[in-house]
């Protein structure tokens, strides 16, 4: 056992050192993610009753549910999903079939991934100075415009990457037997890339369900169960948020069970949206 | 102009009807692109017009002072501002180190049969809403940090010392640590999933070649893919950064929410983002409502050049 030796041996010891941390640090994320997971559960069935989803948010210390609560971030969200998906798939078709290389196709392609991660807050904060204080009034229509825009970018990235994965051939296939640009998309492109596309918009669909920062100068929060969006629109994330920092265990309890619903959605849709995918396994 | 057609033949005018729609379908998409670059475009004119009549009163002591009390009406960006770039900080260096492993463990340690699952397994953490974060921040995970970290390090530190300044605080779990591991767990996910990616685009044979020349598995990843991938990963970084730094829920949950510089790393403070999401709603005034406005600004500056910065580096790496 010379220099060499001695050198084999640290080698060996470094490696093993590295390879306990990498173990570790999986180890690491995948407790966090059962910790949270378990917390959800263990605090959030015990309040899962028939009453969460036939009555409304109560006043402290009465027996109530999260159905406003429910029925405001469904009809919010359906609204937001329905503007973004409209523009996310025009605008990645645009940058996929019109402008690959043009220079206005690359700055909107910079533009939507700043705004892929812009905070949302300050998406609260811009619809509030175009909708809410001129309209002078929080609305259900401001929750949902904010949400949209959150989701279109989503939208429009998710559909541009699988649009460029559409083969060439398919394009020429459909233009040779005399099909307009318009009509080999609408009905070649996008159909060979409908599955990329859904996957896309359930992401999307997930981002946004869970989203509270623009809500809460947009939406606010409505006591009672409204179908009006004109007005001020109760919805889960905000509801959570007030309840679970407020100084009362019911609703504490409630703002437990309604974190569990909104996890429960974002993650089925995620898993759903995985499954889709089905990205072929690498090896 | 319909007889003309109708001589020359059956299939002219779908002929033109199918170039009508082609330049209205092309339109149509052109105009959903440029209402993304409009958005964005907003954002920064609705920000700078609402938070106009701060900077305007408060001038260039806006971005200096650290004193922000709505009763006085006298406003400063500097306490929150410092927040936010301490608890983002703090959060990245928990969380690269996590990052790279979870990383490299899936590119190169984990079994075959369990690469999917863990995979999503991380996905799904990173899918998790802010707002469950910052519950379970704030109800689960304060009070064990409090109870098995915070106090035994306050507990051992020297009286007097500089120690002892630094972990000054109420043992409440609420403040600028707490935070910055709330938002560590947060970015891990995102930044893991990026750098894992990025690792996958290092060519086999150049692993295999330095693993035939006898590297073990640090010295591959170290000295062949994390050098190959670095540009990029510094992109994925900047992109984790730039999460942190606009996250809004799960801080405001947990991070005290007390204005003014931060004391310590125990002591309560406050970010931009939960700056405005606990006070926006119930501004009042012009000058409240734009100094938060501004605040925001400042909020979309900082991430704009780090989003930009990142997506720059990421887009080198991955287009050559």
């Amino acid at each position: 056992m010379s220099a060499s030796g001695s050198q084999r041996l640290s080698r060996r010891v470094g490696n093993v050192a590295f390879l306990s941390f990498c173990w570790a640090a999986t180890a690491l994320a995948l407790t966090a993610l059962a910790a949270i997971l378990w917390s959800l559960i263990s605090q959030g069935v015990g309040g899962l009753e028939l009453a969460v989803f036939t009555e409304s948010t109560p006043a402290p210390g009465s027996q109530g549910g999260l159905l406003n609560a429910i029925l405001g971030s469904i009809m919010m969200c359906g609204l937001a999903m329905a503007a973004a998906t409209f523009v996310g798939v025009l605008a990645g078709t645009w940058l996929s079939e019109y402008a690959r290389d043009s220079a206005y196709g690359k700055v909107v392609r910079f533009i939507n991934d700043v705004l892929l991660s812009a905070p949302s807050i300050l998406v609260g904060l811009f619809i509030y100075g175009i909708l809410v204080a001129p309209m002078k009034g929080f609305s259900g229509y401001a929750g949902a415009a904010a949400l949209a825009l959150i989701a279109a970018p989503v939208i429009t990235r998710t559909t541009e990457d699988v649009l460029r994965l559409q083969p060439v051939s398919l394009r020429e296939a459909s233009v040779a037997l005399g099909a307009p640009v318009w009509k080999t998309i609408w009905a070649v492109i996008w159909r060979s890339a409908q599955a990329g596309m859904l996957t896309g918009a359930l992401l999307a669909f997930a981002r946004i369900s869970g989203e509270t920062a623009p809500l809460l100068f947009t939406a606010l929060n409505n006591q009672f169960l409204s179908l009006d969006l004109g007005g001020p629109t109760a919805n889960l994330p905000v509801v959570i948020f007030q309840f679970a920092l407020s100084a009362y265990d019911d609703w504490r309890r409630l703002a437990w069970t309604g974190a569990l619903l909104i996890a429960a959605a974002v993650l089925g849709v995620t898993v759903l949206a995985r499954i889709l995918a089905r990205e072929p396994a690498r090896s | 102009m319909t007889a003309a057609v109708a001589v020359i033949g059956e299939g002219r005018p779908r002929q033109a009807r199918g170039v009508v729609l082609d330049r209205a379908f092309e339109w149509l998409c052109f105009g959903a692109a440029s209402l993304l670059l409009t958005a964005l475009a907003g954002v920064v004119i609705s920000l700078t017009i609402g938070g106009w009549p701060a900077l305007a009163k408060f001038g260039p002591a806006f971005f200096f002072s650290a004193e922000w009390d709505p009763v006085a009406e006298v406003y400063g960006a500097a306490g929150a501002v410092t927040g936010t770039l301490v608890t983002s900080a703090l959060a990245l260096l928990f969380a690269l180190p996590l990052a790279l492993g979870v990383a490299i463990f899936l590119v190169e340690l984990c079994p075959a049969r369990l690469r999917r699952t863990i995979g999503t397994a991380v996905e799904l953490l990173a899918g998790i809403p802010s707002i469950v974060y910052g519950m379970w921040g704030l109800f689960v995970f304060a009070p064990w940090f409090v109870k098995h970290i915070q106090l035994p390090i306050m507990m051992s530190v020297e009286p007097g010392s500089i120690w002892e300044r630094l972990t000054a605080g109420v043992p409440n779990g609420a403040g600028i640590l707490t935070a910055s591991l709330i938002l560590a767990i947060m970015i891990l996910p995102f930044m893991a999933a990026t750098l894992r990616e990025l690792l996958l685009t290092v060519p086999s044979q150049v692993r295999e070649s330095a693993y035939g020349l006898g590297s073990t598995t640090f010295e591959v990843v170290g000295k062949v893919s994390l050098p190959y991938i670095r540009t990029g990963a510094v992109g994925a970084v900047m992109l984790g950064l730039g999460r942190a730094l606009g996250e809004t829920m799960a801080v405001t949950f947990i991070i005290g929410n007390a204005h003014g510089l931060p004391t310590s790393i125990f002591a309560s403070g406050s970010t931009i983002a939960s700056t405005i999401a606990n006070e926006f709603a119930e501004a009042s005034g012009v000058l409240h409502t734009g100094s938060l406005m501004a605040l925001g600004l400042v909020l979309f500056i900082i991430t704009f050049i780090v989003l930009a910065l990142a997506r720059l580096l990421i887009g080198k790496q991955v287009h050559g």
